[in-house]
Protein backbone atom coordinates (compact mmCIF):
# COMPACT_ATOMS: atom_id res chain seq x y z
CA UNK A 1 0.00 0.00 0.00
CA UNK A 2 1.45 3.13 -1.22
CA UNK A 3 1.20 6.09 1.95
CA UNK A 4 -0.77 8.48 -0.77
CA UNK A 5 -4.15 10.00 1.12
CA UNK A 6 -7.60 8.89 0.15
CA UNK A 7 -8.39 6.17 2.30
CA UNK A 8 -11.23 5.54 3.45
CA UNK A 9 -13.13 2.92 6.19
CA UNK A 10 -16.86 2.74 6.68
CA UNK A 11 -19.47 0.19 8.35
CA UNK A 12 -21.98 -0.73 6.26
CA UNK A 13 -25.04 -0.73 8.92
CA UNK A 14 -26.95 -2.78 7.72
CA UNK A 15 -24.36 -5.52 7.94
CA UNK A 16 -23.08 -5.08 11.22
CA UNK A 17 -24.39 -6.85 14.31
CA UNK A 18 -21.89 -5.18 17.32
CA UNK A 19 -19.17 -8.26 17.60
CA UNK A 20 -17.06 -4.94 18.23
CA UNK A 21 -13.95 -6.43 16.19
CA UNK A 22 -13.15 -3.02 14.42
CA UNK A 23 -13.24 -0.76 17.69
CA UNK A 24 -11.22 -3.05 19.49
CA UNK A 25 -8.71 -3.76 16.92
CA UNK A 26 -9.00 0.61 15.29
CA UNK A 27 -10.37 2.49 18.17
CA UNK A 28 -8.92 4.88 16.53
CA UNK A 29 -11.24 4.55 13.38
CA UNK A 30 -14.17 3.40 14.54
CA UNK A 31 -16.74 3.95 17.58
CA UNK A 32 -19.33 1.70 18.64
CA UNK A 33 -22.83 3.77 20.12
CA UNK A 34 -24.13 1.35 23.69
CA UNK A 35 -26.03 -1.01 21.11
CA UNK A 36 -22.68 -2.26 19.89
CA UNK A 37 -23.30 -0.46 16.31
CA UNK A 38 -20.27 0.14 14.55
CA UNK A 39 -19.50 3.33 12.91
CA UNK A 40 -16.56 5.15 11.26
CA UNK A 41 -14.91 8.00 13.23
CA UNK A 42 -15.02 11.69 11.52
CA UNK A 43 -15.80 10.84 7.61
CA UNK A 44 -13.32 7.60 7.92
CA UNK A 45 -10.59 8.87 6.40
CA UNK A 46 -7.38 6.88 7.58
CA UNK A 47 -4.37 8.56 8.01
CA UNK A 48 -1.31 6.57 6.47
CA UNK A 49 0.02 5.30 10.04
CA UNK A 50 -3.56 3.65 10.97
CA UNK A 51 -3.61 1.84 7.34
CA UNK A 52 -2.90 -1.65 8.32
CA UNK A 53 -4.91 -1.10 11.82
CA UNK A 54 -7.23 -0.39 9.45
CA UNK A 55 -7.08 -3.24 6.67
CA UNK A 56 -7.22 -5.54 9.82
CA UNK A 57 -10.50 -4.12 11.03
CA UNK A 58 -11.33 -5.27 7.67
CA UNK A 59 -10.36 -8.40 7.46
CA UNK A 60 -11.69 -9.57 11.31
CA UNK A 61 -14.94 -8.41 10.81
CA UNK A 62 -17.24 -11.97 10.84
CA UNK A 63 -20.19 -10.05 8.82
CA UNK A 64 -18.10 -8.45 6.34
CA UNK A 65 -19.23 -5.43 7.16
CA UNK A 66 -16.55 -3.30 7.12
CA UNK A 67 -15.26 -1.90 4.65
CA UNK A 68 -12.20 -0.06 2.82
CA UNK A 69 -12.61 2.82 0.06
CA UNK A 70 -12.38 0.09 -3.23
CA UNK A 71 -10.90 -2.61 -0.97
CA UNK A 72 -12.29 -5.30 1.17
CA UNK B 1 -23.69 -40.50 29.26
CA UNK B 2 -26.66 -42.72 27.79
CA UNK B 3 -26.16 -45.85 25.93
CA UNK B 4 -26.67 -45.32 22.11
CA UNK B 5 -25.63 -47.14 18.97
CA UNK B 6 -22.15 -46.09 17.76
CA UNK B 7 -22.76 -44.43 14.64
CA UNK B 8 -21.49 -46.46 11.83
CA UNK B 9 -21.79 -43.86 8.80
CA UNK B 10 -21.50 -40.31 10.08
CA UNK B 11 -22.27 -38.69 6.66
CA UNK B 12 -26.21 -40.80 6.98
CA UNK B 13 -26.00 -41.60 11.06
CA UNK B 14 -24.24 -38.72 12.64
CA UNK B 15 -24.65 -38.39 16.68
CA UNK B 16 -23.13 -34.76 18.30
CA UNK B 17 -23.15 -37.39 21.72
CA UNK B 18 -21.22 -40.05 20.24
CA UNK B 19 -17.85 -40.19 22.42
CA UNK B 20 -15.93 -39.71 19.74
CA UNK B 21 -17.75 -36.54 18.10
CA UNK B 22 -17.18 -35.69 22.08
CA UNK B 23 -13.57 -36.43 22.59
CA UNK B 24 -12.22 -34.96 18.95
CA UNK B 25 -15.10 -34.09 16.70
CA UNK B 26 -12.13 -32.58 14.05
CA UNK B 27 -11.25 -35.48 11.91
CA UNK B 28 -14.76 -35.70 11.31
CA UNK B 29 -15.48 -32.84 10.50
CA UNK B 30 -12.81 -32.59 8.28
CA UNK B 31 -13.77 -35.65 6.62
CA UNK B 32 -17.36 -34.53 6.09
CA UNK B 33 -16.64 -31.03 5.09
CA UNK B 34 -14.94 -33.73 1.71
CA UNK B 35 -17.41 -35.99 1.49
CA UNK B 36 -20.80 -35.09 2.44
CA UNK B 37 -20.92 -31.56 3.47
CA UNK B 38 -24.64 -31.50 5.21
CA UNK B 39 -24.86 -34.66 6.52
CA UNK B 40 -28.05 -36.09 8.08
CA UNK B 41 -29.34 -38.10 10.79
CA UNK B 42 -32.37 -39.90 11.68
CA UNK B 43 -31.86 -40.04 15.25
CA UNK B 44 -33.30 -36.96 16.45
CA UNK B 45 -36.86 -36.05 16.33
CA UNK B 46 -37.79 -34.50 12.59
CA UNK B 47 -34.81 -35.71 11.21
CA UNK B 48 -31.15 -33.67 11.59
CA UNK B 49 -29.17 -31.85 9.06
CA UNK B 50 -25.43 -31.03 10.02
CA UNK B 51 -23.63 -28.28 7.32
CA UNK B 52 -19.96 -28.72 8.34
CA UNK B 53 -18.63 -25.69 5.79
CA UNK B 54 -18.32 -22.03 6.61
CA UNK B 55 -20.70 -20.65 3.96
CA UNK B 56 -23.48 -23.18 4.47
CA UNK B 57 -23.61 -22.60 8.23
CA UNK B 58 -23.35 -18.79 7.17
CA UNK B 59 -25.63 -19.00 4.78
CA UNK B 60 -28.48 -20.71 7.14
CA UNK B 61 -27.39 -18.29 10.17
CA UNK B 62 -28.54 -15.28 7.87
CA UNK B 63 -31.67 -17.01 6.52
CA UNK B 64 -34.69 -16.35 9.13
CA UNK B 65 -37.31 -17.04 6.24
CA UNK B 66 -36.86 -20.85 5.94
CA UNK B 67 -34.92 -21.06 9.47
CA UNK B 68 -36.69 -20.61 13.47
CA UNK B 69 -34.44 -20.55 16.42
CA UNK B 70 -37.38 -21.35 18.22
CA UNK B 71 -36.00 -24.47 19.15
CA UNK B 72 -32.24 -24.02 19.45
CA UNK B 73 -30.75 -27.55 20.79
CA UNK B 74 -30.89 -30.73 19.12
CA UNK B 75 -32.40 -33.43 21.34
CA UNK B 76 -33.91 -36.94 20.59
CA UNK B 77 -37.38 -35.60 21.30
CA UNK B 78 -38.51 -32.21 20.55
CA UNK B 79 -39.78 -30.59 23.79
CA UNK B 80 -43.18 -30.97 24.06
CA UNK B 81 -43.94 -27.10 25.16
CA UNK B 82 -41.81 -24.17 23.43
CA UNK B 83 -40.31 -22.08 26.01
CA UNK B 84 -39.03 -18.88 24.55
CA UNK B 85 -36.17 -17.34 26.08
CA UNK B 86 -35.85 -14.47 24.30
CA UNK B 87 -33.77 -13.30 22.11
CA UNK B 88 -32.07 -16.46 21.37
CA UNK B 89 -35.76 -18.35 20.33
CA UNK B 90 -37.04 -15.03 18.89
CA UNK B 91 -37.84 -14.60 15.04
CA UNK B 92 -37.54 -11.66 13.09
CA UNK B 93 -39.85 -9.50 13.40
CA UNK B 94 -40.27 -9.91 17.42
CA UNK B 95 -36.47 -10.87 17.48
CA UNK B 96 -34.97 -7.33 17.50
CA UNK B 97 -37.28 -5.58 19.80
CA UNK B 98 -36.53 -8.29 22.33
CA UNK B 99 -32.62 -8.45 21.88
CA UNK B 100 -32.20 -4.38 21.55
CA UNK B 101 -32.81 -3.39 25.52
CA UNK B 102 -30.37 -6.50 26.69
CA UNK B 103 -27.23 -5.07 24.61
CA UNK B 104 -26.49 -2.47 26.77
CA UNK B 105 -25.56 -4.16 30.01
CA UNK B 106 -23.30 -6.35 28.00
CA UNK B 107 -21.38 -3.36 25.61
CA UNK B 108 -17.97 -2.61 25.59
CA UNK B 109 -17.84 0.13 28.61
CA UNK B 110 -20.05 -2.34 30.85
CA UNK B 111 -17.70 -4.52 30.32
CA UNK B 112 -14.50 -2.72 30.89
CA UNK B 113 -15.77 -2.08 34.46
CA UNK B 114 -16.08 -5.33 35.05
CA UNK B 115 -12.28 -6.31 34.55
CA UNK B 116 -10.64 -5.18 37.55
CA UNK B 117 -12.63 -7.33 39.66
CA UNK B 118 -12.37 -10.70 37.39
CA UNK B 119 -8.85 -10.37 37.58
CA UNK B 120 -9.26 -10.72 41.45
CA UNK B 121 -11.62 -13.30 41.01
CA UNK B 122 -8.98 -15.06 39.36
CA UNK B 123 -6.09 -14.06 41.50
CA UNK B 124 -8.19 -15.31 44.34
CA UNK B 125 -8.66 -18.74 42.86
CA UNK B 126 -5.66 -19.40 41.52
CA UNK B 127 -3.96 -18.27 45.77
CA UNK B 128 -6.19 -21.54 46.44
CA UNK B 129 -4.50 -24.37 44.56
CA UNK B 130 -1.00 -23.26 43.24
CA UNK B 131 0.84 -24.31 46.40
CA UNK B 132 -0.50 -27.61 45.57
CA UNK B 133 1.80 -27.81 42.25
CA UNK B 134 -1.72 -29.27 40.36
CA UNK B 135 -5.33 -28.81 39.77
CA UNK B 136 -7.86 -29.54 37.71
CA UNK B 137 -8.60 -26.62 35.84
CA UNK B 138 -11.82 -26.95 34.57
CA UNK B 139 -13.46 -27.75 38.12
CA UNK B 140 -11.52 -25.32 40.24
CA UNK B 141 -10.30 -22.62 37.79
CA UNK B 142 -12.60 -22.28 34.77
CA UNK B 143 -15.79 -23.08 35.79
CA UNK B 144 -15.83 -20.33 38.84
CA UNK B 145 -14.78 -17.43 36.49
CA UNK B 146 -17.75 -17.15 34.54
CA UNK B 147 -20.28 -18.40 37.15
CA UNK B 148 -19.02 -16.01 39.66
CA UNK B 149 -19.18 -12.61 37.46
CA UNK B 150 -22.47 -13.65 36.05
CA UNK B 151 -24.16 -14.02 39.29
CA UNK B 152 -22.56 -10.54 40.44
CA UNK B 153 -24.58 -9.04 36.91
CA UNK B 154 -27.41 -10.50 37.80
CA UNK B 155 -27.24 -10.15 41.64
CA UNK B 156 -27.43 -13.34 43.32
CA UNK B 157 -25.45 -15.55 45.47
CA UNK B 158 -22.55 -16.01 43.80
CA UNK B 159 -22.23 -19.34 45.84
CA UNK B 160 -25.42 -20.75 43.96
CA UNK B 161 -22.74 -21.82 41.24
CA UNK B 162 -23.35 -25.52 41.72
CA UNK B 163 -27.28 -25.17 41.13
CA UNK B 164 -26.66 -22.95 38.16
CA UNK B 165 -24.27 -25.54 36.88
CA UNK B 166 -26.18 -28.42 37.31
CA UNK B 167 -29.71 -26.74 35.53
CA UNK B 168 -27.44 -26.11 32.79
CA UNK B 169 -25.73 -29.62 32.34
CA UNK B 170 -29.47 -30.81 32.68
CA UNK B 171 -30.44 -27.85 29.77
CA UNK B 172 -28.03 -28.90 27.61
CA UNK B 173 -26.60 -31.58 28.18
CA UNK B 174 -28.61 -34.90 29.49
CA UNK B 175 -31.62 -33.26 28.21
CA UNK B 176 -30.11 -33.86 24.54
CA UNK B 177 -31.52 -37.80 25.29
CA UNK B 178 -33.62 -37.16 28.61
CA UNK B 179 -35.91 -34.19 27.46
CA UNK B 180 -37.44 -34.12 30.60
CA UNK B 181 -34.68 -33.39 32.63
CA UNK B 182 -34.48 -30.37 30.69
CA UNK B 183 -37.92 -29.06 31.23
CA UNK B 184 -37.62 -29.83 34.93
CA UNK B 185 -34.29 -28.04 34.88
CA UNK B 186 -36.08 -25.07 32.71
CA UNK B 187 -38.76 -24.79 35.36
CA UNK B 188 -36.71 -24.79 38.54
CA UNK B 189 -34.81 -21.94 36.82
CA UNK B 190 -38.26 -20.13 36.55
CA UNK B 191 -38.82 -20.90 39.73
CA UNK B 192 -35.86 -19.30 41.03
CA UNK B 193 -36.07 -15.98 39.18
CA UNK B 194 -39.74 -15.64 39.94
CA UNK B 195 -38.58 -15.71 43.68
CA UNK B 196 -35.48 -13.20 42.98
CA UNK B 197 -38.04 -11.07 41.54
CA UNK B 198 -40.71 -11.50 44.38
CA UNK B 199 -37.68 -10.88 46.80
CA UNK B 200 -36.85 -7.29 45.24
CA UNK B 201 -40.49 -6.43 45.26
CA UNK B 202 -40.40 -2.49 44.53
CA UNK B 203 -36.91 -2.27 45.23
CA UNK B 204 -34.38 -2.00 43.25
CA UNK B 205 -30.82 -2.46 42.91
CA UNK B 206 -27.77 -2.14 40.04
CA UNK B 207 -28.22 -5.79 39.10
CA UNK B 208 -29.65 -7.65 35.72
CA UNK B 209 -32.30 -9.13 37.80
CA UNK B 210 -33.40 -5.42 38.31
CA UNK B 211 -33.32 -4.35 34.60
CA UNK B 212 -34.95 -7.35 33.54
CA UNK B 213 -37.84 -6.37 35.77
CA UNK B 214 -38.27 -3.20 34.57
CA UNK B 215 -37.69 -3.56 30.86
CA UNK B 216 -40.86 -2.30 28.65
CA UNK B 217 -42.15 -3.36 25.14
CA UNK B 218 -44.46 -0.20 23.09
CA UNK B 219 -44.73 1.26 26.73
CA UNK B 220 -45.76 -1.58 28.32
CA UNK B 221 -44.06 -4.40 31.05
CA UNK B 222 -42.46 -7.28 29.09
CA UNK B 223 -44.72 -10.45 29.52
CA UNK B 224 -43.40 -12.33 33.17
CA UNK B 225 -42.72 -14.91 30.73
CA UNK B 226 -40.99 -13.43 28.61
CA UNK B 227 -38.49 -11.64 31.38
CA UNK B 228 -38.22 -14.98 32.84
CA UNK B 229 -37.07 -16.63 29.85
CA UNK B 230 -34.15 -13.38 29.23
CA UNK B 231 -33.11 -14.24 32.69
CA UNK B 232 -32.76 -18.17 32.06
CA UNK B 233 -30.91 -17.56 28.77
CA UNK B 234 -28.23 -15.05 30.64
CA UNK B 235 -27.54 -18.02 33.48
CA UNK B 236 -27.35 -20.56 30.63
CA UNK B 237 -25.18 -18.39 27.96
CA UNK B 238 -22.95 -16.73 30.51
CA UNK B 239 -21.62 -20.00 32.22
CA UNK B 240 -21.31 -22.85 30.18
CA UNK B 241 -19.84 -21.31 27.36
CA UNK B 242 -17.18 -19.23 28.52
CA UNK B 243 -16.24 -21.79 31.22
CA UNK B 244 -16.00 -23.92 28.32
CA UNK B 245 -13.42 -21.49 26.34
CA UNK B 246 -11.17 -20.76 29.31
CA UNK B 247 -10.81 -24.80 29.67
CA UNK B 248 -10.01 -25.55 26.08
CA UNK B 249 -7.72 -22.79 25.83
CA UNK B 250 -5.94 -23.95 28.77
CA UNK B 251 -5.70 -27.95 27.42
CA UNK B 252 -4.46 -26.33 24.21
CA UNK B 253 -2.06 -24.22 26.25
CA UNK B 254 -0.61 -27.45 28.56
CA UNK B 255 -0.72 -29.50 25.25
CA UNK B 256 1.42 -27.09 23.06
CA UNK B 257 4.35 -26.14 24.74
CA UNK B 258 5.14 -23.94 21.65
CA UNK B 259 2.60 -21.88 22.04
CA UNK B 260 2.10 -21.36 26.18
CA UNK B 261 6.50 -20.65 25.73
CA UNK B 262 5.63 -18.12 23.10
CA UNK B 263 2.71 -16.30 24.94
CA UNK B 264 4.92 -15.69 27.88
CA UNK B 265 7.71 -14.62 26.18
CA UNK B 266 5.30 -11.96 24.48
CA UNK B 267 2.00 -11.05 26.50
CA UNK B 268 1.13 -8.07 23.43
CA UNK B 269 0.46 -11.33 21.75
CA UNK B 270 -2.91 -12.18 23.74
CA UNK B 271 -5.13 -10.27 21.73
CA UNK B 272 -4.74 -12.28 18.75
CA UNK B 273 -4.36 -15.35 20.84
CA UNK B 274 -7.63 -14.87 22.14
CA UNK B 275 -9.10 -14.77 18.97
CA UNK B 276 -7.92 -17.58 17.35
CA UNK B 277 -8.57 -19.91 20.73
CA UNK B 278 -11.89 -18.89 20.31
CA UNK B 279 -11.51 -19.80 16.28
CA UNK B 280 -10.10 -23.57 16.73
CA UNK B 281 -11.83 -24.25 20.30
CA UNK B 282 -15.58 -22.71 19.56
CA UNK B 283 -17.36 -23.83 22.59
CA UNK B 284 -21.01 -23.02 20.52
CA UNK B 285 -23.11 -25.38 19.05
CA UNK B 286 -26.44 -24.01 17.72
CA UNK B 287 -29.42 -25.06 16.21
CA UNK B 288 -32.48 -24.24 13.66
CA UNK B 289 -35.53 -25.56 12.94
CA UNK B 290 -36.64 -25.70 9.71
CA UNK B 291 -39.53 -23.79 8.78
CA UNK B 292 -39.78 -23.71 5.15
CA UNK B 293 -38.94 -26.24 2.37
CA UNK B 294 -35.71 -24.62 1.28
CA UNK B 295 -32.44 -26.47 -0.47
CA UNK B 296 -29.04 -25.89 1.03
CA UNK B 297 -25.79 -26.56 -1.29
CA UNK B 298 -27.77 -29.09 -3.14
CA UNK B 299 -29.21 -30.51 0.32
CA UNK B 300 -32.91 -30.29 0.27
CA UNK B 301 -34.69 -29.98 4.12
CA UNK B 302 -37.92 -30.77 5.19
CA UNK B 303 -39.85 -28.45 7.47
CA UNK B 304 -39.63 -29.80 10.74
CA UNK B 305 -36.08 -31.22 10.95
CA UNK B 306 -33.27 -29.54 12.48
CA UNK B 307 -30.54 -28.28 11.83
CA UNK B 308 -26.68 -28.46 14.28
CA UNK B 309 -25.80 -25.60 13.39
CA UNK B 310 -21.85 -25.91 14.18
CA UNK B 311 -19.90 -22.72 14.36
CA UNK B 312 -17.10 -25.01 15.41
CA UNK B 313 -17.35 -26.73 12.48
CA UNK B 314 -17.45 -23.78 10.06
CA UNK B 315 -14.18 -22.43 12.06
CA UNK B 316 -12.44 -25.38 10.95
CA UNK B 317 -13.09 -24.79 7.45
CA UNK B 318 -9.86 -24.17 5.19
CA UNK B 319 -11.62 -22.78 2.81
CA UNK B 320 -12.55 -19.91 4.71
CA UNK B 321 -9.06 -20.58 7.24
CA UNK B 322 -5.78 -21.07 5.78
CA UNK B 323 -4.24 -23.86 7.70
CA UNK B 324 -7.67 -24.01 9.46
CA UNK B 325 -6.39 -27.10 11.73
CA UNK B 326 -3.33 -25.32 12.87
CA UNK B 327 -3.58 -23.19 16.05
CA UNK B 328 -1.40 -19.88 15.18
CA UNK B 329 -1.80 -17.55 17.52
CA UNK B 330 -0.59 -14.61 15.99
CA UNK B 331 -3.00 -15.34 12.99
CA UNK B 332 -3.78 -11.89 12.10
CA UNK B 333 -6.99 -12.19 9.92
CA UNK B 334 -9.39 -14.23 11.53
CA UNK B 335 -13.62 -13.79 10.79
CA UNK B 336 -14.63 -16.41 13.10
CA UNK B 337 -17.62 -17.37 13.81
CA UNK B 338 -17.18 -18.70 17.60
CA UNK B 339 -20.58 -16.02 18.49
CA UNK B 340 -22.29 -16.67 15.38
CA UNK B 341 -23.31 -14.55 12.73
CA UNK B 342 -26.27 -12.50 11.92
CA UNK B 343 -28.99 -11.16 13.97
CA UNK B 344 -28.19 -14.02 16.77
CA UNK B 345 -24.81 -12.57 17.37
CA UNK B 346 -23.91 -13.40 21.32
CA UNK B 347 -24.60 -10.86 23.15
CA UNK B 348 -22.38 -11.47 25.61
CA UNK B 349 -19.35 -11.72 23.17
CA UNK B 350 -17.10 -8.52 25.10
CA UNK B 351 -17.86 -10.28 28.73
CA UNK B 352 -16.72 -13.96 27.06
CA UNK B 353 -13.50 -12.06 25.54
CA UNK B 354 -12.67 -10.48 28.62
CA UNK B 355 -13.12 -13.64 30.61
CA UNK B 356 -11.30 -15.19 29.01
CA UNK B 357 -8.16 -13.04 28.01
CA UNK B 358 -8.16 -12.26 31.72
CA UNK B 359 -8.30 -15.75 32.68
CA UNK B 360 -5.25 -16.90 30.57
CA UNK B 361 -3.36 -13.39 31.78
CA UNK B 362 -3.52 -14.29 35.23
CA UNK B 363 -2.64 -17.95 34.68
CA UNK B 364 -0.09 -17.42 32.77
CA UNK B 365 1.63 -14.74 35.14
CA UNK B 366 1.83 -17.14 37.96
CA UNK B 367 1.78 -20.57 36.41
CA UNK B 368 3.87 -20.10 32.84
CA UNK B 369 4.81 -23.83 32.88
CA UNK B 370 1.77 -26.63 33.36
CA UNK B 371 1.34 -29.73 31.30
CA UNK B 372 -1.40 -32.48 31.64
CA UNK B 373 -1.24 -34.71 34.50
CA UNK B 374 -0.09 -38.24 33.53
CA UNK B 375 -2.17 -40.61 33.77
CA UNK B 376 -4.89 -38.95 34.62
CA UNK B 377 -7.83 -38.49 32.34
CA UNK B 378 -8.82 -35.34 30.23
CA UNK B 379 -13.41 -35.10 29.94
CA UNK B 380 -15.49 -33.00 27.70
CA UNK B 381 -18.97 -31.79 27.79
CA UNK B 382 -21.65 -33.46 25.70
CA UNK B 383 -23.59 -32.21 22.50
CA UNK B 384 -24.07 -28.44 22.42
CA UNK B 385 -21.13 -26.77 24.18
CA UNK B 386 -17.71 -28.22 23.70
CA UNK B 387 -15.52 -27.76 26.77
CA UNK B 388 -13.15 -29.79 29.50
CA UNK B 389 -15.31 -31.00 32.38
CA UNK B 390 -12.16 -32.67 33.75
CA UNK B 391 -8.68 -30.82 33.23
CA UNK B 392 -6.02 -32.26 35.27
CA UNK B 393 -3.15 -30.41 34.91
CA UNK B 394 0.56 -30.61 36.60
CA UNK B 395 2.44 -27.51 36.97
CA UNK B 396 6.29 -26.71 36.54
CA UNK B 397 8.45 -27.65 33.62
Amino acid sequence: MSGKAGFKVQVDAQRCQGHNRCHAIAPELFEVDDYGNARAKGDGSVPPALEEKARLAVKNCPEHAVRMSGKD
Amino acid sequence: MSSRPPVKDWATDFDHIDPRWIENPFPLWDELRQRCPVAHSGRFEGGAYFPSRYQDVRDIAYDTEHFSSRRVVVRDKKLEQLLPSPPITSDPPEHRADRMPLLPPFNAKAVDKLTPGTQTLCARLIDRFIGEGRCDAATAYAQHIPTRVIAHMLGVPEDDGDRFRHWIKMALEVGIYEPHKAMEAIKEMSVYFKDQMARRGTQRSDDLISYVMDLQQDGKPVAEEKRIGALRLILIAGIDTTWSAIGASLWHLATHAEDRRRLVADPSLIDTAVEELLRAYAPVTMAREVVKEVTINGCPMKPGGMVLLSFPAANRDPEMFPDADKVLIDRKENRHAAFGLGIHRCIGSNLARMELRVALEEWLKRIPEFTLAEGEQVTWSEGTVRGPRRLPLVFGA
